[in-house]
């Protein structure tokens, strides 16, 4: 054969792999995986694959509500929220201030206010940002808003991490400095042994949580006339603007949305932790998360849940076995999936016209 | 004949750039002390900020090459360097001792395992390349994330890799990986950056990446940036120059980590994370992507500037002001503060019949 | 002898049959019209012989030689080219730059000839630059071949892609609306200089176009398209009076 001859007959067989119907590449990842999680049982036990299991759902529910808010905001400006992670961590720490004060005077049922609240005060910063920010440039290249949303990352994490006394009044009330806080047990902590395996109270309560607050979602996203604006918003922003939506309402209210159940994962994160390393704690939930949203398909609210669950289970595996693995496996995971699905797990191009 | 004809055309039509280049050596010299014409201001502590100046300006030139002329989105830059600058160190410290070698061999040395650094990273460019070209934009971005971080994860596990391959009877082999000694860091890396060595290395790689921009190779990954459906249809494979410039980005990378292993003389796969990649993205922005002006002052000034931060005991501040001042910059002039604008003498003369 | 053959040719994204087994024949040297109502498929034609979307069935052969499912590149590299509905220039650029962008797959000097600027480099640059600066004279650009090509005007951008289109000194010009926004003058000026061109550089031309004017000026052969399909051909006078022609633009 001719070097053009080998060469096209590869690029055959290429063009030929890219037409193979869709469940061949499902299948074909699910096998690999089934593959992989029958390894572990053999090497580990069926014990430690449950325990594993259990611990992989929560890590995957803490990673949920935040890649739920990348890929929200993603979908409706094309923007990646650097900040994301940052205003995860504001979210933890509001809880913790807010926290200690109730603990103080003894307050019932301190954690549901302290995560209402925590939520609520987040969402608002989120929303400020917003106008602040990135408005100005909603209609610039797509790349000034991104470096925007760094450099806004960056500024939270290096102002917030300033020591209080360095920092002249009346800021140094607002800084949190960098040292370890810890956190407030606003809950009583009890532990679960069911056939061998440590359940927590705790976990429990992430994990349901989380339900609760995607089952919201997803109503909100589906079942209202706001979250019909926004999945227009999110297709097509011109047109909306034609429509007579008001498209700076819409983007300020999924802003809110998506930052509130950040702060939510940093409140359910600090209380499973015990204790608020520093400010820069959200950086690599953070990254972790937008991998996970990347994974399911960014834009895709669905996806962002399924790519955090995976994203979860596999780095707890991962990290049982070998904790440089779980370092890296995560985006292990999202080169391959990406090389068979470049678009995520759920997620669809909508082809540019040419 | 023809080369000793080429040569001195070469330094006639450069002789302007050739003198200046001169003379700002001359000058670091003069303030250097080697010079004894005037006090010497630049203590060697400053003169390892210099070079790492010109190292940035390695990185952020070859970092403009992909996102810049090529309109790519890459976020990974400091993995090739750290591929750079291990295998750079692998020669010099844990193959070889360079550190008892007489003069010129030690050179010999130090260039080829910079050489070797480079191509090892632009190996590594090329195989990032290959599938990720189908991506879209921000996929392509998390993608090179992903393999900035899965570089460190490799180096982290040199320990286990070095087991590995004892186990299959590659012992000595095995031995030399095992040096690299991953998560603890590579140290006694000898002090084989001397400052005219980094300082024409610099010039050489601006000029060499400059050359390829203003030639028709370079113009055809300028096509793809402008637009790239276009580009494709004037007869430009755009698959094929993107992985071009991938390459040589990722060669010029590999490059300054090596010199970077040497000046710092000891490296860990803690200096190369996203958060580095991070720098050399603020460095570009903020000079202006497309303009290689732009990514010299821009690495230049934000290396040298948080040491006069330092000096007015301001550093804490230093992380809280520039993403304030880089949010302002993209506010207001989203296309950094070069744009694409060049100094003239970067800029080659076209013979034009008119 | 036809230079450019579509066999039943078809295009389908999922369940929409955007072009439906589409055949002709173009022979050396025709200027051929494609004309029908917004939506018809008329681009999408012109995506698949260009290789922006490979056929779904059918065959295309370009001088005697299969080139459906082929990248773009190696289509224009082989003779085809074409411009853009929407303008698809190089607007941070300049105009020559535009220009000479073109010149590149004809360019032989290797990467590393680029870098170290030798004879090569220098020789092939000039002759670039000569032959670009002759095809921005020819189409009346040459005193804005400094200018960023974004800040010309619509017209004169338009008059660039094509001009860029010529400079991959091809066999056969696709041009997709090129009369698009301009007013009668600008129109008639546009006819005039394509068929100088045309005559000049021996090509070969298809066109898609809504301009009645120049359409029926122009081309001595048009096809009319509808919902994917093919439903009429022949010369200006014969489409002009097909029935069905009539009712695709005016409905019953």
């Amino acid at each position: 054969m001719t070097k053009k001859q080998f060469s096209s007959s590869v690029n055959k067989k290429i063009l030929a792999y890219g037409k193979l119907p869709n469940w061949t590449k499902y299948a074909f990842i699910s096998a690999i995986t089934l593959f992989f999680l029958a390894l572990y049982i053999l090497f580990f036990g069926i014990q430690a694959f449950f325990q594993q299991l259990v611990n992989g759902i929560q890590l995957g529910s803490i990673y949920a509500l935040i890649a739920l808010g990348y890929t929200m905001i993603y979908g409706i400006i094309r923007l990646i929220n650097f900040a994301h992670g940052d205003l995860f961590m504001f979210g933890a720490y509001i809880s913790c201030f807010l926290g200690n004060y109730l603990m103080a005077h003894n307050f019932r049922y301190p954690f549901i206010i302290v995560l209402i609240f925590s939520m609520f005060v987040t969402a608002l910063l989120g929303m400020a940002i917003e106008k602040i920010a990135y408005k100005p440039l909603r209609f610039k290249p797509r790349l000034a808003a991104l470096i925007t949303a760094l450099g806004v990352s960056l500024f939270l994490e290096n102002f917030l991490a300033l020591s209080p006394q360095n920092v002249p009044f009346p800021l140094n009330k607002i800084v949190f400095g960098p040292k370890y806080i810890p956190f407030p047990a606003l809950i009583a902590e009890k532990t679960y042994n069911i056939g061998g395996i440590a359940i927590n109270n705790i976990k429990i309560l992430i994990v349901v949580i989380t339900i609760i607050l995607m089952i919201a979602l997803q109503y909100i996203v589906k079942k209202t006339m706001i979250g019909k604006a926004m999945r227009a918003v999110a297709f097509n922003k011109d047109a909306c603007l034609m429509m007579g939506i008001n498209i700076d309402k819409i983007i300020s209210i999924t802003f809110g949305i998506g930052i509130s159940l950040a702060a939510a994962s940093g409140t359910l994160y600090a209380l499973t932790y015990g204790q608020l390393q520093s400010p820069y704690l959200g950086i690599w939930p953070g990254l972790k998360a937008f991998i996970a949203a990347v994974l399911g398909g960014i834009g895709n609210i669905p996806g962002a849940m399924l790519g955090s669950y995976v994203m979860g289970v596999s780095e707890t595996f991962a990290t049982s076995i070998n904790s440089n693995f779980g370092y890296g496996i995560a985006f292990v995971i999202l080169i391959v999936v990406l090389v068979f699905k470049p678009a995520g797990l759920l997620g669809k191009f909508t082809k540019e016209k040419v | 004949m023809k080369i000793i004809k080429n040569i001195f055309n070469l330094i006639k039509g450069y002789y302007k750039f050739i003198l200046i280049t001169a003379l700002i050596y001359l000058l670091f010299q003069i303030f250097n002390g080697s010079i004894p014409i005037a006090p010497r201001l630049l203590t060697r502590y400053y003169m390892q900020i210099i070079m790492f100046a010109l190292i940035n300006i390695i990185m952020t030139v070859s970092l403009n090459l992909i996102n810049g002329f090529t309109g790519q989105f890459s976020i990974g830059h400091a993995g090739f360097m750290c591929i750079g600058a291990y295998t750079s160190a692998y020669f010099t410290t844990i193959l070889f001792k360079a550190a008892e070698m007489a003069y010129f061999p030690q050179l010999a040395l130090f260039i080829f395992s910079l050489i070797m650094g480079g191509l090892m990273a632009a190996f590594a460019g090329y195989l990032i390349g290959l599938p990720t070209l189908k991506l879209r934009g921000d996929y392509l971005a998390i993608v090179t994330l992903a393999f900035g971080e899965v570089i460190r994860s490799i180096v982290r596990s040199s320990d286990e890799i070095a087991a590995f391959l004892n186990q299959i009877g590659l012992v000595k082999f095995s031995e030399t990986i095992a040096k690299i000694s991953g998560p603890r860091g590579l140290s006694t890396i000898p002090n084989l950056s001397k400052f005219w060595l980094v300082y024409l290395i610099t010039i050489l790689s601006v000029i060499i990446m400059r050359n390829f921009i203003y030639s028709t190779h370079g113009r055809a990954c300028l096509s793809i940036r402008e637009n790239d459906v276009a580009a494709e249809t004037m007869g430009i494979d755009t698959t094929r120059y993107k992985i071009i410039a991938f390459s040589l980005s990722a060669f010029f990378a590999g490059v300054g980590g090596g010199l970077f292993a040497h000046v710092l003389r000891f490296i860990h796969p803690n200096n190369f994370s996203f958060i580095k990649s991070i720098d050399y993205l603020i460095f570009l922005y903020a000079g202006g992507m497309g303009s290689i002006t732009g990514s010299i002052l821009a690495a230049t000034g934000l290396t040298i500037l948080p040491e006069f931060l330092r000096m007015i005991n301001f550093q804490q501040w230093r992380m809280v002001v520039y993403p304030l001042l880089l949010i302002i910059l993209m506010l207001r002039k989203p296309s950094g503060i070069f744009g694409n604008r060049e100094f003239s003498f970067l800029i080659p003369k076209r013979k034009e019949a008119s | 002898m036809a230079i450019l053959e579509l066999k039943d040719m078809c295009c389908y994204f999922g369940g929409l049959k955007a072009v439906d087994k589409f055949n002709t024949k173009i022979k050396k040297g025709e200027l051929v019209g494609l004309i029908g109502p917004n939506g018809a498929g008329k681009t999408t034609v012109f995506n698949v012989i260009t290789g922006i979307y490979p056929p779904t069935s059918g065959e295309i052969f370009f001088q005697g030689e299969h080139i459906g499912g082929l990248p773009s590149h190696k289509i224009t590299k082989k003779g085809i080219v074409r411009t853009f509905q929407n303008i698809r220039i190089f607007p941070t650029l300049t105009v020559l730059e535009n220009i000479i962008i073109a010149y590149h797959f004809r360019a032989h000097y290797s990467i590393l000839s680029g870098i170290l600027r030798d004879g090569n480099f220098h020789q092939e640059e000039e002759e670039m630059s000569k032959k670009a600066m002759e095809l921005l004279h020819l189409f009346d650009l040459h005193t804005y071949y400094k200018n960023p090509a974004g800040s010309l005007p619509y017209g004169e951008q338009r008059k660039l892609e094509i001009a860029r289109a010529l400079a991959t000194e091809p066999e056969i010009v696709l041009l997709d609306e090129p009369a698009a926004g301009m007013n009668p003058y600008e129109t008639i000026k546009l006819m005039e200089l394509i068929k100088q061109v045309k005559g000049k550089y021996n090509l070969t031309i298809f066109l898609i176009e809504h301009h009645m004017q120049f359409v029926m000026g122009i081309c001595e052969r048009i096809m009319v398209m509808d919902f994917g399909v093919q439903i009429a051909k022949g010369t200006p006078l014969e489409i002009q009076k097909n029935p069905k022609v009539i009712r695709a633009y005016l409905g019953e």
